[in-house]
């Protein structure tokens, strides 16, 4: 179980940061999607520059090992629209109106919130959703 | 020392908590060559939760591969409990005036100390149906876009792949929709 401490740890530093950012409200996330403050757009940009930054660091160094003695290798996306488009959409249809998306909802959670756990629960039978559907859905 | 105690209290900016959260992406490389992201937890806690005479495909796979990811997720509920509980901030979300101003226009009331608005987040059948529906629609969303904000904003955008903008273009789409249209038109109900 100790080789999984720093996914642990790496994950507190995670929901610590969601909720003192407040990325996890909904008034923040209002907010955004009404373009009343530059705050939560600040949060999304600098995250994005700071890890392209760190990406380009780590595909100019020599040896690119993780901890464990991985080749660190920088996955890619199987390509298509449709299916990113149209899940984007429903998600973002959700995150809209209850400004939470997956990180915050688990930290939500956290702080001891009923809601966010009725909300994770709707997230576990979504997800069981998708996978029934998905051979029928287009990708 | 009470600079620091002040600052686990206070919220952070966005200048603070945007690198921070962006460090996830190296960090989780460097740990054990990980893609950082989120939602796909949620297909693992389906995996080992689905009953063997269900058999859907898509959870049939051996999420214990996958520990590293449902640790790390108890870790962001954790670090959730410590920032939000133990080190709760005592002031509410400072919204900006527009912000406030669109709330009083919806008949909401005015943050005061919870990040969560009492009148969608409050225990009542209503709320909670309301809750339960919208979680649908991010859980199916997230798996059908194959990633989240983390994993499609944050990952995918920091790796310049281009399906992680055209999720990033829905997700924006349907945030949209969802803001200026159905939140002032749920409110009214």
């Amino acid at each position: 179980m100790l080789r999984y401490a720093p996914y642990l740890l790496a994950g507190v530093l995670f929901g610590f940061v969601l909720i003192k950012s407040e990325a996890a409200s909904w008034y923040r996330i209002q907010e955004m999607f009404h373009f009343q403050s530059f705050h939560m757009f600040g949060i999304l940009f600098s995250a994005i520059a700071t890890g392209m930054l760190s990406i380009q660091l780590i595909k100019r160094m020599g040896a690119r090992r993780s901890l464990d003695g991985q080749t660190i290798v920088i996955p890619e996306k199987p390509p298509g629209w449709v299916s990113y488009v149209a899940g984007g959409l429903i998600f973002g249809l959700g995150w809209g109106l209850i400004g939470l998306c997956p990180g915050p909802i688990f930290a939500l959670v956290g702080t001891g919130s009923l809601g966010a756990l009725v909300v994770l629960a709707g997230a576990l039978h979504g997800t069981w959703l998708y996978g029934a559907l998905k051979q029928h859905l287009p990708h | 020392m009470e600079t620091l105690l002040a600052w686990l209290y206070a919220p952070w900016p966005w200048y603070v908590a945007g690198p921070l959260i962006g460090l996830m992406v190296p960090l989780m490389l460097f740990i054990g060559n990980r893609s950082f992201g989120i939602s796909s937890n949620l297909r693992h806690l389906c995996a080992i939760t689905q009953p063997p005479q269900v058999g859907v495909e898509f959870f049939k796979y051996d999420w214990k591969e996958h520990t590293w990811s449902l640790m790390f997720v108890i870790g962001t509920a954790l670090g959730g409990f410590f920032a939000g509980v133990v080190f709760a901030n005592p002031e509410p979300v400072n919204l900006s005036l527009a912000a406030q101003e669109m709330l009083t226009a919806w008949g909401f009331s005015q943050p005061s100390g919870s990040l969560v608005p009492e009148e969608l987040f409050h225990p009542s059948v209503r709320n909670f149906a309301l809750l339960f529906a919208c979680g649908v629609l991010v859980g199916f969303g997230t798996r059908y876009a194959a990633g989240c904000t983390s994993g499609h904003a944050i990952t995918g955008l920091s790796t310049l792949q281009l399906p992680s903008l055209y999720a990033i273009l829905g997700i924006f789409g349907g945030g949209l929709i969802a803001s200026w249209l159905l939140v002032p038109w749920m409110l009214r109900g």
